[in-house]
């Protein structure tokens, strides 16, 4: 892993940063002093569970909300007070929020005619981004009329056609199916790579933020779990919640004491994800298991050891059968320890903890 | 019974299928008396409104028209056929021309007014503001007092000397006693005024209820989009209500030729027939001078402006009008 978002080259994008921003509904505090930064052209994805204030803080950042506490700057500026139509920047609704009175090519070029671009300039631009998106031949229809790809095509040409520094996107295919989702999820990543523009996209889905963004951002109940790139998050995550959220399935969790050998370690939370695992006789975890899943490529074994039910993904050749005693071992790079009273990442305990199983 | 086929002649009874047909017969005939008998319950049960629709709506519109071709009937002298005299008699009645043009007035005056009111009381009321409730209430009101009694509290706001508007503008701008009633230049003027009054707040209900059915995230896209207020409402809002608009202009023309409840009250079509109102025209010739043919005539002649008016509306909005 090495730092991508300083190596690329300068973009158009402004870059954007929160400051210990909050915004409250009367008792409830939806989004809790997050302060983060967000690079010029860097594809940063806000993931979350849903109510995680992830929307709630991409709207604030749009000015669609109003932020109780803390700054948000576009580009070095204080734009907290500014309404959204001068922020300089561009927004996929969820529900794409295409005009529906108003023809796709209307809908495209809204904005230009709002901000009273010329006519010549306007023809030209909407000519290029409707070949850019491959909606020529829908110029004329209405909204209506469109596919669900196709409108959401529609939105992503008014959002870029303005050429804003910044694109805000709102969970912008969860309305599509698998296959077009996986489809517009590259044309995306390619075209803000292409136009360079800052994007800041909200997602619940972290195969969507693990796959497309720079930097993902994760939020939990209102609050910044941990903000990293993709690879690091994956890799390092910095908490209990962070190392369950993103991986599928979840990083197996267990208390030191589900470890013969830890018996007398402090009580610290040790995570492994399930691809880490192998079986190894005489392995430091000892487990029955308990169901299996047969995927194709792999088999994912459910399993107990003491109190604690988790997953191993194992290769189809071995025979495990439901009910069978095995022995499970893993690289000590594998293993994660997270503090039993903090819940924070504890790398200085890795080496400790993985030799100790090794004895 | 006999069998539908030859071929089948000599298998009865050793093929399923053989007995089969039989039945299907006996359904289909089944079948048949079966929907005749839908078909008399479903008049039985429309009959109730019919015969009340034609007593009430259709026959007396037939009969109407056949009126304006007779002379009025009066003691032991029937009425007579009289071809097109009664309509002459229209055309050369300086009344009927004045009442028209009243009415003109009367529409013109009344539904862009009351339009444009009910939107900005639609659109203010449908932000968010305390005691939102309370404000549509409020402006829903007029639409659920009786006109006559609404008519009556306007008389005496009119009311020359003591009246409300007179104290108001006596007191703060020391103007004499105006008879606004009373003078030909302000009569219908001032009943427009009660009609406003009275139609912006039930227009309003309709488009609080389009506004609240158009999504949120439309206007914020535009504002995205650099939109503001206006443009949000004239590029986005606006046409978004345009099917709604259509409504309440065809109910407003209706209504501008429909609701004369407040002229009884408040100047019974005087002074000089300044505010007399076509339909109120209709009431007096045919039921205070009881001229009903010539009353039928002129009903006529109102019954082919609506429809005329209605018409041209559809034909004007449907190009206009986008509907979800």
């Amino acid at each position: 892993m090495t730092g991508t978002d300083r190596d690329l080259p300068p973009r158009a994008g402004k870059p954007i940063r929160l400051e210990s921003v909050t915004r409250r509904w009367g008792e409830t505090t939806a989004v809790d002093g997050l302060s983060i930064h967000i690079p010029e052209g860097s594809f940063t994805a806000l993931l979350g569970p849903s109510g995680c204030g992830k929307s709630t803080t991409l709207r604030m950042i749009a000015g669609l909300e109003t932020v109780s506490e803390g700054r948000v700057l576009v580009g070095g500026e204080d734009v907290t007070g500014r309404p959204s139509s001068k922020r300089d920047l561009s927004m996929v609704f969820q529900s794409y929020a295409l005009f529906p009175h108003l023809s796709v090519a209307e809908n495209i070029v809204f904005g230009l005619k709002v901000r009273r671009v010329g006519r010549a300039d306007r023809e030209a631009r909407l000519a290029r981004v409707a070949d850019l998106l491959g909606l020529s031949p829908l110029l004329d229809r209405k909204p209506g009329q469109l596919s669900g790809g196709q409108q959401q095509r529609v939105a992503l040409g008014r959002a870029i056609i303005g050429e804003k520094p910044i694109c805000l996107m709102d969970e912008p295919l969860s309305n599509l199916d698998a296959k077009l989702r996986h489809e517009m999820r590259v044309e995306i990543r390619a075209l803000q790579k292409q136009l360079g523009f800052t994007m800041v996209y909200v997602t619940h889905d972290q195969v969507e933020a693990i796959t497309m963004a720079d930097q993902v951002v994760l939020l939990n109940a209102g609050r910044l779990e941990q903000a990293a790139p993709p690879r690091a998050l994956y890799e390092k995550p910095a908490s209990p919640f962070a190392a369950r959220f993103v991986g599928t399935p979840p990083m197996n969790l267990f208390p030191a004491s589900a470890f013969g050998r830890l018996a007398g370690a402090p009580a610290h939370q040790l995570g492994i994800r399930p691809e880490a695992m192998h079986l190894e006789k005489g392995g430091p975890l000892t487990a029955s298991v308990w169901a299996l899943e047969y995927l194709g490529a792999d088999i994912l074994a459910d399993c107990v050891a003491g109190e604690t039910v988790f997953q191993v993904r194992l290769p189809t050749t071995g025979a495990v059968v439901p009910g069978q005693s095995i022995d499970l071992g893993f690289e000590n790079g594998a293993l994660h320890v997270f503090d039993g009273q903090t819940g924070r990442r504890r790398d200085d305990l890795v080496s400790e903890f993985g030799a100790q199983l090794r004895s | 019974m006999h069998r539908p086929s030859f071929r089948f002649q000599g298998l009865s009874g050793r093929f399923p299928g053989d007995i089969d047909i039989f039945r299907t017969t006996d359904i289909s005939v089944m079948r048949g008396s079966k929907f005749r008998r839908e078909w008399i319950t479903g008049w039985l049960l429309l009959l109730p409104a019919l015969v009340f629709l034609f007593a009430f709506t259709h026959i007396p519109a037939v009969t109407t028209i056949l009126n304006s071709f007779f002379s009025t009937p009066r003691g032991r002298r029937p009425a007579k056929f009289v071809g097109l005299d009664n309509y002459e008699q229209m055309i050369g009645d300086p009344v009927f021309w004045k009442v028209l043009w009243n009415n003109l007035w009367f529409a013109l005056g009344t539904i862009p007014v009351s339009v444009a009111l009910a939107i900005v009381m639609a659109l203010w009321v449908n932000e968010k503001l305390a005691g939102r409730s309370f404000v549509r209430m409020a402006y829903f009101t007029p639409t659920v007092l009786p006109l006559i009694a609404v008519a009556n509290i306007w008389l005496f706001f009119y009311t020359p000397g003591f009246g409300l508007f007179d104290q108001i503008t006596g007191f703060l701008l020391g103007w004499p006693a105006t008879n606004y009633l009373g003078n030909p230049d302000s009569a219908l003027n001032a009943i427009i005024v009660v009609t406003v009054w009275k139609e912006a707040g039930f227009f309003m209900i309709f488009y609080l209820a389009a506004l609240q059915s158009i999504p949120v995230t439309l206007k914020e896209a535009a504002q995205i989009e650099g939109a503001g207020r206006w443009t949000v409402f004239r590029r986005i809002t606006f046409p978004l209500l345009m099917p709604t608009t259509l409504f309440v202009c065809v109910n407003a023309v209706i209504n501008s030729f429909r609701l004369v409840d407040h002229i009884f009250i408040l100047t019974d079509g005087g002074p000089d027939n300044a505010s007399a109102l076509l339909l109120f025209y209709i009431y007096e010739v045919a039921f205070r001078f009881w001229e009903t043919a010539y009353g039928a005539t002129l009903t006529v002649a109102l019954l082919v402006l609506l429809s005329l008016l209605a018409l041209g509306q559809f034909f004007f909005f449907d190009r206009k009008v986008h509907y979800r």
